[in-house]
């Protein structure tokens, strides 16, 4: 006889009453704003995971993004800005049993926390970080963030911006990240399962969501309407499998019409030690 | 079913913009926010869950109905 297996079914109201605080919600996200949909998705992988709510933390830095811990009924550590990945150092290499998540923007990892970045990366820690890029400082008034594309208005660049941008994405993965992912927020079960893959992963995991902003980059940018916007990240998104067959045997003009498109999807698995056994090995050692 | 938590709907109607059985539709009545909370419409949900993932909000929770459960049990109490 077959033993059934146990399926974890998971649903709505059952992730609303075992993680979100009450007393927090409504969330405070603007009105169409994707931030939302991140947590949901990052609690649907916890719980679809099922880890200890008592062995895990979350960590962010300053910005919108950050503000998510909040809602969680977990621990959770708020600081400084840019400094989300450092302080998660910290909390790893001090207590290794815990799951560590971080929740962090594009302004706070690849703008002020620029170096913590590369250098968190660098060392292969096992933590899972879910930035989200919404293209803008969103909280404090829609300055240019070194993620926000070439001739895009933004407060600080009201005639376009003309400076190139990072990919977030690329940058992860040059600097020796273990797991590399980006989805759009408007594709649900994608980011899920990458999110969950990035847990159980023993190294670096990096998500990068595509977030729409619509009160700071949607009506600068000629998206008035939160259905344009979430539209146009819908158009704008190709998947990078798609975008390598196109590139490979596509036509002149569908090549042309890859020029401006964003490749989405899973761009990297690798193993590698991670800072933690390196640390545990070198203990023994010199015992 | 669909369950609408009115006082978290912010009216962004991005439920009704990807439900694809068209089952939702914008209500008459005003929340405290002052925007249309979406409301079902009868017999056309498929509980795909795909509203309750996209809503940013967490105002939408999808209840599967017990059709095929009762189905299943009324069948076996004829069987017995």
């Amino acid at each position: 006889m077959k033993e059934k297996k146990s399926v974890n079914i998971v649903s709505g109201k059952k992730i609303q009453e075992k993680y979100l605080r009450d007393e927090m919600m409504p969330h405070i996200f603007c009105n169409g704003c994707g931030l939302g949909n991140v947590l949901d998705y990052a609690l649907w992988a916890i719980e679809k995971e099922g880890l200890d709510m008592d062995k895990t933390v979350f960590l962010s830095g300053i910005g919108c993004s950050s503000r998510i811990p909040g809602y969680i009924h977990a621990d959770a550590l708020h600081t400084t800005h840019g400094r989300a990945l450092a302080f998660a150092t910290g909390v790893k290499m001090a207590n290794p049993d815990l799951n560590v998540i971080v929740f962090t923007g594009d302004g706070d990892c690849m703008g002020i926390g620029g170096n913590h970045f590369i250098h968190a990366v660098r060392r292969n820690l096992d933590i899972t970080v879910i930035a989200v890029n919404n293209y803008i400082y969103g909280m404090t008034g829609g300055q240019v963030a070194p993620t926000t594309p070439e001739g895009h208005f933004a407060t600080t660049s009201p005639y376009g911006n003309i400076e190139p941008p990072f990919n977030m994405s690329d940058m992860a993965k040059a600097a020796g990240a273990t797991y590399v992912a980006r989805w759009p927020v408007f594709k649900p079960h994608q980011p899920i399962n990458s999110i969950r893959e990035g847990l159980q992963n023993k190294g670096f995991s990096f998500i990068e969501m595509l977030s729409p902003c619509t009160t700071a980059y949607g009506r600068r940018n000629k998206f008035r309407r939160i259905e344009d916007l979430w539209a146009h990240y819908e158009e704008k998104t190709i998947l990078a499998e798609d975008h390598d067959q196109i590139e490979k045997f596509g036509t002149q003009e569908e090549r042309k019409a890859l020029k401006d498109k964003i490749k989405i999807g899973v761009f990297h698995r690798e193993t590698k030690k991670s800072l933690e056994q390196r640390y545990q090995e070198l203990l023994e050692e010199l015992k | 079913m669909i369950e609408v938590n009115e006082e978290y709907c912010k009216g962004c109607n991005l439920c009704i913009l990807f439900c694809p059985r068209d089952a939702l539709e914008e209500s008459e009545t005003l929340n405290k926010k002052g925007v249309h909370p979406p409301i079902e419409i009868d017999d056309r949900c498929n509980g795909c869950r795909l509203c309750e993932l996209i809503c940013p909000d967490f105002a939408i929770v999808v209840e599967e109905e017990d059709k095929k459960l009762t189905k299943k049990q009324q069948s076996k109490k004829c069987c017995v």
